[in-house]
C-alpha cells in the first residue's frame, strides 16, 4: 500500500520529493535515464505522465512535452510498458497521471489491472472529479491501488472533508490556482491553506505547482510531506539532459 | 438522472480549482431560469441592441428551383455581429453582470464567438481576452481585426492542431487563474455543466420565435428542420422550439474532403466518433483508439471541432436527431445556389445546413415545408469563398493591395 510505504520512507527523512516526467519525451531511452538521474539523486516517488492530446490543466512546458510525445508516436501501450520497466529497475513508488479519457478508453477495469500488473501504485487524474470517479476509484482500490485526491486552494474545508473521505495513498494539494509551470508564492497565504489540509486528512499531504528551488523546499518542511517537482525538473532536463535534472535535484535538498 | 446529464452524456469533468467556480455559475443561472425578470430583460436586450426577432423568409426561388417542399431560413444572420451567436453571448453577459465579474474570455473558431464577446463586453464594460488558433487567425483575419478594434485582447493560440479546441484548452488555463473576476464565456453546447444548458436556454430564442412564425405562415409546424453542427448551438437553439412536435430535426455535420478521407469533422454522421471525456465533459469525439483526439478538417472553422453537444449526442440515440454530412465541395456549390437565386448570403457554416436540405429536398412532396437555420452570414468568408470559387478579380484586387503595401 502507497501510504504505508511513504511512512516509511517518512521515518528516515522529513520531507520526500516526487518528480514529474512525461512518458515517450523526450524519448522513452531518455526517460529512463532521466528517471536513473532522479533516483540517483534521491527522489522518492515519480509521477509517470501518459501523454493526452487536450492536457487541460498543464502549463506551456508540460502540454508541449505532451504534444511531442504523441507526435512521436507514444502510445498508452507503449508509455504503461515503460512505466512497468521503470517500477522493476528501481524500488520506489511510480505513479500514472493521466487525464480521465485514457483509463475511459482503455476501459477502467482494465486500466486498473494494467497498473496492477505492472507494478505501479496508484494513479492521478487532474480532471476526473470525486463526483464523477466512483467507477475509475473503485477499480483502482479495489487492486490496493491509490486514487489520488487533490485539493486546490479554493476548495472550502467540509468540501475538503467530504474529498478526504475518497482519498488514499496521500493527498495531492495544487499549491495555487492556474496551471503548471507558473510561480507560487510560499507565503502564509499557503501555509494557512496546508494547515486547512492537514485539519482535514490524516494522510500525507503533497504540495506541487510551481516548487523551483531550495527554499521552496525549505519552506514545506513542517507543512507537508512530500514536495513535488514538474516543470522546473523538465526546463531543466530541455537544458542539459539528465545530468542537469540531476543537480537541480541535488540542489534541492 | 443526475444534473448536468443527458442521457450517459454531459457531466462535469473539471480541476478541482475549478469546482467552486462552477458552483456559483450553476447557482446563478438557476437563479436565473426562474427569474422570469431575467429572461425579460434578455429579450429587451435582444430587441433593442441585436435586432430580433429576426425573420423567417420564405425562400420562393429556391422553392421553385429545387421543387420539391416549400423552404423557409431563419434568419440569425440578421443578429447584430452576423451571427446566433449573438443571442449565447448577450445572455451570458447579463449572467456575469448580475455575478459581479469585470472581465471575459472566450475560444473562437470563425471569429464569430470571438466578434460576438467582443461586442458584448465592449458594451457591458468587461476587460475581454479571446483565445483563437493560429491557423484560425490566419484564414479568418477579417473577425481578428474587428474584435481588436472593439478593444479586445486576441491571442493566437499555438499548441496542438492551432484551431478551436485548442482555443478552449488555452481558455481554460486562463479561467483557472483568474476565475475570481472573469467569466469564460463558452461559445457553443458543449463544455462541462452548466454551460450545455446555459447556452441552449440563451438560444432557444431562435426556435421559440421560428416555432410562432411558421404556424402564422403555415399554420402548422414545418416537416423538417435543418441545422448545421460544430459545437450544436444554433443546432440545439432552433431544434427546441420543435422537440414536441411531429418534425424531422436534421444536424448537417462538417464532411470535409469527404468522410472516407478522414479530413472531417463529422463526429456523429461518419460513426467514427466516440464516446470520451475532454475538455470537461462527455460526448462522442473523434478520437484514436487510445483516447487521443484527431486532427479535424472542414472548410468552416466553425465546425471544425472535436466533440459535439452531449445534448445532441443523448438525441442521437434516442433517435430524434437526424445526423449526416456534407463535403466541403457541396457547401461551396450550395452557398452559391442561394447567393445567386434568393441573394442570401449565408456563412460557410450556415451553409452545411443549405447544402442537406437541397441533397434531400427535391425528393420531398411539394405541399412539405422546411425550414434551414440560417445560423450566420457569410461576409467573414469572402477569402475563404473567393479562394474556393477560383475568383481571379477578388485575386488581382488581393495582389494590388498587398504591393500597395509593400511601398
Ligand atoms: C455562423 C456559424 N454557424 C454555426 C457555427 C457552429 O457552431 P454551433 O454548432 O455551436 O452553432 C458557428 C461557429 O463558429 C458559426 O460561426
Amino acid at each position: 500500500m502507497l501510504e504505508t510505504l511513504l511512512r516509511q520512507r517518512l521515518e528516515e527523512k522529513d520531507l520526500l520529493v516526487m518528480a514529474h516526467l512525461v512518458a515517450g519525451y523526450p524519448s522513452f531511452p531518455e526517460g529512463l535515464r532521466l528517471i536513473e538521474a532522479m533516483v540517483a539523486a534521491g527522489v522518492d516517488m515519480v509521477e509517470i505522465q501518459i501523454p493526452f492530446s487536450e492536457p487541460l490543466a498543464d502549463g506551456p512546458v508540460i502540454a508541449r512535452a505532451n504534444q511531442k510525445a504523441l507526435e512521436r508516436g507514444a502510445t498508452v501501450g507503449q508509455c504503461l510498458d515503460f512505466a512497468a520497466e521503470a517500477a522493476q529497475a528501481f524500488d520506489i513508488p511510480f505513479l500514472v497521471m493521466t487525464y480521465y479519457n485514457i483509463p475511459y478508453r482503455y476501459g477502467l477495469e482494465a486500466f486498473a489491472e494494467a497498473l496492477r500488473a505492472r507494478g505501479l501504485k496508484g494513479a492521478i487524474l487532474p480532471d476526473l472529479p470525486v463526483e464523477e470517479g466512483s467507477a475509475c476509484f473503485g477499480a483502482l482500490r479495489r487492486r490496493g491501488l491509490s486514487p489520488i485526491v487533490l485539493f486546490s486552494p479554493l476548495t472550502s474545508p467540509e468540501r475538503m472533508r467530504t474529498l478526504a473521505g475518497a482519498a488514499d495513498g496521500f493527498v495531492y494539494c495544487v499549491a495555487r490556482k492556474g496551471v503548471t509551470g507558473a510561480v507560487t508564492c510560499f507565503d502564509n497565504g499557503l501555509a494557512a491553506y496546508l494547515t486547512r489540509c492537514r485539519e482535514a486528512t490524516r494522510l500525507p499531504l503533497a504540495v506541487g505547482f510551481g516548487l523551483k528551488d531550495r527554499e521552496d523546499i525549505g519552506f514545506l518542511r513542517g507543512r507537508a510531506e512530500i514536495a513535488v517537482v514538474g516543470s522546473e525538473l523538465m526546463r531543466c532536463m530541455e537544458r542539459g539532459g539528465p545530468e542537469d535534472a540531476r543537480r537541480f535535484l541535488e540542489e534541492l535538498r | 438522472m443526475r444534473a448536468g446529464y443527458y442521457g450517459d452524456y454531459g457531466g462535469r469533468f473539471v480541476p478541482e480549482i475549478l469546482h467552486a467556480t462552477f458552483e456559483e455559475l450553476t447557482g446563478a443561472f438557476e437563479a436565473a431560469r426562474v427569474d422570469p425578470g431575467f429572461w425579460a430583460e434578455y429579450r429587451a436586450v435582444m430587441g433593442e441592441y441585436s435586432g430580433r426577432p429576426t425573420p423567417l423568409t420564405y425562400a420562393g426561388n429556391l422553392t421553385r428551383h429545387l421543387g420539391g417542399a416549400r423552404i423557409y431560413v431563419k434568419r440569425e444572420d440578421l443578429n447584430h455581429t452576423g451571427a446566433h451567436k449573438a443571442n449565447n453571448v448577450m445572455g451570458q453577459g447579463l449572467l456575469a453582470r448580475r455575478m459581479g465579474k469585470s472581465r471575459v474570455i472566450a475560444e473562437t473558431g470563425a471569429g464569430q464567438h470571438g466578434v460576438a464577446t467582443a461586442t458584448m463586453a465592449a458594451r457591458f464594460g468587461f476587460r475581454c481576452t479571446i483565445y483563437m488558433g493560429e491557423k484560425d487567425v490566419q484564414r479568418q483575419r477579417p473577425n481578428v481585426f474587428w474584435m481588436e478594434q472593439l478593444g479586445a485582447e486576441v491571442v493566437p493560440v499555438q499548441s496542438g492542431g492551432r484551431i478551436l479546441k485548442d482555443a478552449i484548452n488555452e481558455a481554460f488555463r486562463d479561467w483557472v487563474s483568474h476565475m475570481e473576476d472573469t467569466h469564460y464565456v463558452l461559445g457553443t453546447a458543449c463544455g462541462p455543466h452548466p454551460f450545455p444548458a446555459m447556452v441552449v436556454w440563451f438560444q432557444s430564442i431562435i426556435g421559440e420565435e421560428a416555432r410562432l412564425q411558421i404556424l402564422e405562415r403555415e399554420g402548422r409546424p414545418p416537416d423538417r428542420v435543418y441545422a448545421c453542427v460544430g459545437g450544436g448551438s444554433n443546432a440545439l437553439g432552433i431544434f427546441s422550439g420543435f422537440l414536441d412536435d411531429p418534425v424531422e430535426l436534421v444536424g448537417a455535420e462538417a464532411g470535409g474532403r469527404g468522410l472516407e478521407t478522414g479530413l472531417h469533422a463529422a463526429r456523429l454522421a461518419s460513426a467514427r466518433g466516440v464516446p470520451g471525456v475532454a475538455q470537461g465533459y462527455k460526448t462522442y469525439f473523434l478520437q484514436d483508439p487510445d483516447g487521443q483526439m484527431l486532427e479535424t478538417h472542414s472548410v468552416a472553422a466553425g465546425l471544425d471541432y472535436i466533440g459535439v453537444s452531449p445534448i445532441l449526442a443523448d438525441l442521437y440515440e434516442r433517435g430524434r436527431v437526424r445526423f449526416d454530412a456534407v463535403t466541403d465541395d457541396e457547401v461551396v456549390e450550395a452557398l452559391s445556389l442561394t447567393v445567386r437565386t434568393e441573394g442570401l448570403i449565408p456563412a460557410l457554416e450556415s451553409a452545411h445546413a443549405f447544402a442537406l436540405a437541397f441533397r434531400e429536398i427535391p425528393r420531398f412532396p411539394e405541399d412539405a415545408v422546411v425550414i434551414i437555420n440560417q445560423s450566420g452570414r457569410g461576409d467573414k468568408d469572402i477569402f475563404t469563398v473567393a479562394d474556393a470559387l477560383g475568383d481571379l478579380k477578388w485575386r488581382d484586387f488581393i495582389r494590388r493591395k498587398a504591393e500597395g503595401y509593400r511601398a
